[in-house]
């Protein structure tokens, strides 16, 4: 038996699949990477929004108006982190920690918007909370998933907010608990309301008729520019 | 479950892609073992006595070309010999082939329908030439076919040679499909020549020692696969199978799909059947490469081939039935995208795969270039990449369920 042979063909078999998996694992780090910058440039982003509007009130209210930042961002972020989770699986701990950040740059988005709501008349957000599982006990949270993207493209200036129900992070647990939301997914936090179950474009419209306002609002916007 | 799978997968992934390594590294073996003979090997030139048998039944649109392309063989009339066996054909072949009754070469026969195998030994004991070979009457020959497969019988060791088959005229997607897969084949029989592990010798044009037919026995049924039988039971005594891959002979594949599956399914039933029987050269240490790597592999090739379509279609159906919920949840923008290099499928799955893919590519290449093709790069190497993986696992599984529920196959 020629061993020499057998154990080469072995050997450079295995640097194939060692090369593979390099290069996969490679490409997983690179959008990981990629991920956490974007993050961090919408942590900033927060971050000098916070400030400006801290220092000039008034100022930041029509700046605002002007440039709705970090929506569309964020959605974009949600989506990659989104791929991330499904090509390196739920368990990964670096994929959980990057999810944690994404939650919590969202209810950091939600309470700066909150807060130039309450200062300033020209801007009126609309808020949608979303709460889903990616455990296998939500039969209807990919499809309500597509609904929400959907709406997102119809009114760019909604501000969708996802949330993993199950994440361990405890001021999404407070969130939760506070709204009095039930692990009955997929769940809509809209207006202090809790919706169950799958909602269709049409049925949240019919929830926020002030949606088909904001959609003239931006068209106009988009006309001016 | 999920784990299950894709440990599975990355194993058959494995036992394939170390299956291609080896062939590649005997090939380059081969080369240069190759080029130490050519400079050693004495240029006598062999001429033994040969009979080439034509087994017919049906063939009277194909046959006369077929011994046409014999008699033109490039070889002393004097010592070739052709035996035309009709095996009981209902349409008109035995009036075609009377316009060769009269030639000194040609002896014709007729008798009762009993299987290619009864014709075949008919004709055996109605020579007594060195050599005895079949040639299928839809196969046609080169003029130096004969002359590239008797050089092989230098060695005394040598029972049997095999030709490099090729694909007649392709005309259909389904030839052109066998094109390629001919080529990939012509790859396989000369690396595994090179290690004694031929175990089918082709119907068109194999050449055998008629002594061997004394020692080893006749053809049997053999489950309708007379070939692949008759080369396991070469190997049982431990003579040897060379391969000419010079010597070009061409074969008429079917042209349809149906004819195609009827046909695989007759050599995968046959493969299965004849595999069971000679089960004893699995793990033999009388043939190390065939017991050991060949044969296993090649049994366990079924199984991966039904493992590796069923996972790919059922990923494909989960997609399309995504894309289905997606599509009547927001409609036709569920098409609508922009290229995002992020979103590119980077699994290592893919990069194996890959890999496979490319080196299959190199063997069909080099199929082609050492049976002398003249375009390499041909529209047959697409269509085989991408669509032959589809389609084997449909005769494979009708194959695995006739032996499992006893069903024959036929012609």
């Amino acid at each position: 038996m020629d061993w020499k042979k057998y154990t080469s063909a072995f050997v450079i078999t295995s640097i194939i699949f060692f090369t593979a998996i390099t290069l996969s694992s490679y490409f997983n780090d690179k959008r990981i990477d990629e991920i956490k910058s974007i993050e961090n440039t919408i942590a900033v982003d927060i971050l000098s929004l916070e400030t400006e509007f801290e220092l000039f009130q008034e100022l930041s209210c029509d700046r605002v108006a002007e440039k709705p930042v970090l929506s569309s961002e964020l959605g974009s972020l949600g989506q990659r982190l989104n791929y991330t989770e499904r090509s390196l699986g739920t368990n990964n701990t670096e994929v959980m920690r990057l999810k944690q950040s994404y939650s919590l740059l969202e209810i950091k988005d939600f309470l700066l918007m909150k807060q130039i709501a309450e200062k300033c008349d020209n801007i009126d957000p609309i808020f949608i909370f979303y709460f889903y599982s990616n455990s296998g006990d939500c039969k209807d949270c990919t499809k309500e998933g597509h609904v929400l993207t959907a709406l997102k493209q119809k009114y760019p200036t909604v501000r969708i907010y996802s949330f993993d129900y199950h994440l361990a992070l405890s001021v999404l647990k407070t969130f939760i608990s506070i709204n009095n939301i039930e692990n009955n997914l997929p769940a809509l936090l809209i207006d202090d309301t809790v919706y169950y179950g799958f909602h269709s474009v049409e049925d949240i419209e019919e929830i926020l008729p002030e949606l088909e306002e904001l959609q003239k609002i931006d068209e106009e916007r988009g006309e001016e520019v | 479950m999920t784990e299950i799978i894709a440990y599975t997968m990355y194993t058959l992934l494995f036992i394939s892609l170390y299956f291609e390594v080896f062939l590649l590294i005997t090939f380059f073996e081969w080369q240069s073992y190759n080029k130490k003979r050519a400079s050693y090997t004495t240029q006598k030139q062999l001429e033994p006595s040969t009979t080439i048998i034509v087994p017919c039944f049906n063939v009277e649109n194909t046959v006369v070309k077929t011994i046409h392309s014999l008699l033109a063989l490039n070889y002393p009339k004097e010592k070739l010999s052709l035996i035309i066996v009709d095996d009981g054909s209902t349409d008109n072949t035995w009036e075609t082939v009377q316009q060769f009754a009269t030639h000194s070469q040609i002896s014709l026969f007729q008798k009762e329908n009993g299987g290619k195998h009864t014709a075949l030994n008919f004709a055996l004991n109605h020579t007594t030439s060195e050599l005895v070979g079949c040639l299928d009457a839809d196969s046609f020959v080169d003029t130096n076919a004969l002359r590239e497969i008797v050089r092989y019988f230098d060695d005394p060791q040598t029972m049997a040679v095999t030709p490099a088959i090729k694909v007649h005229k392709p005309r259909t997607l389904v030839q052109y499909i066998q094109k390629a897969e001919y080529s990939l084949s012509v790859f396989i029989r000369r690396v595994f020549s090179h290690i004694n592990t031929i175990f089918i010798t082709p119907g068109p044009f194999s050449i055998f020692r008629r002594q061997l037919f004394e020692t080893v026995g006749i053809y049997k049924a053999a489950h309708n696969t007379e070939d692949l039988e008759i080369a396991l039971r070469i190997q049982d005594y431990d003579y040897k199978i060379e391969n000419a891959h010079t010597a070009m002979v061409y074969t008429t594949t079917p042209e349809t799909f149906r004819k195609l599956f009827r046909q695989r399914l007759r050599w995968s039933y046959g493969f299965i059947k004849n595999i069971y029987d000679y089960r004893h050269l699995f793990f033999s240490r009388k043939n190390i490469n065939l017991g050991f790597l060949i044969l296993p592999f090649a049994a366990l090739s079924i199984f991966s081939a039904l493992y590796f379509v069923s996972v790919a279609i059922a990923s494909l159906l989960g997609n399309i039935i995504s894309k289905i919920i997606e599509v009547q949840i927001i409609g036709g923008s569920a098409f609508i995208g922009s290229f995002d290099l992020f979103y590119i499928n980077t699994h290592a799955l893919i990069f194996i795969v890959s890999a496979i893919v490319v080196i299959t590519l190199s063997f069909i290449l080099i199929g082609k270039k050492i049976s002398q093709e003249q375009q390499l790069w041909s529209y047959d190497i697409l269509v085989y990449l991408f669509l032959y993986g589809f389609l084997t696992p449909l005769w494979l599984v009708k194959a695995v369920y006739n032996v499992a529920f006893s069903q024959k196959t036929k012609w």
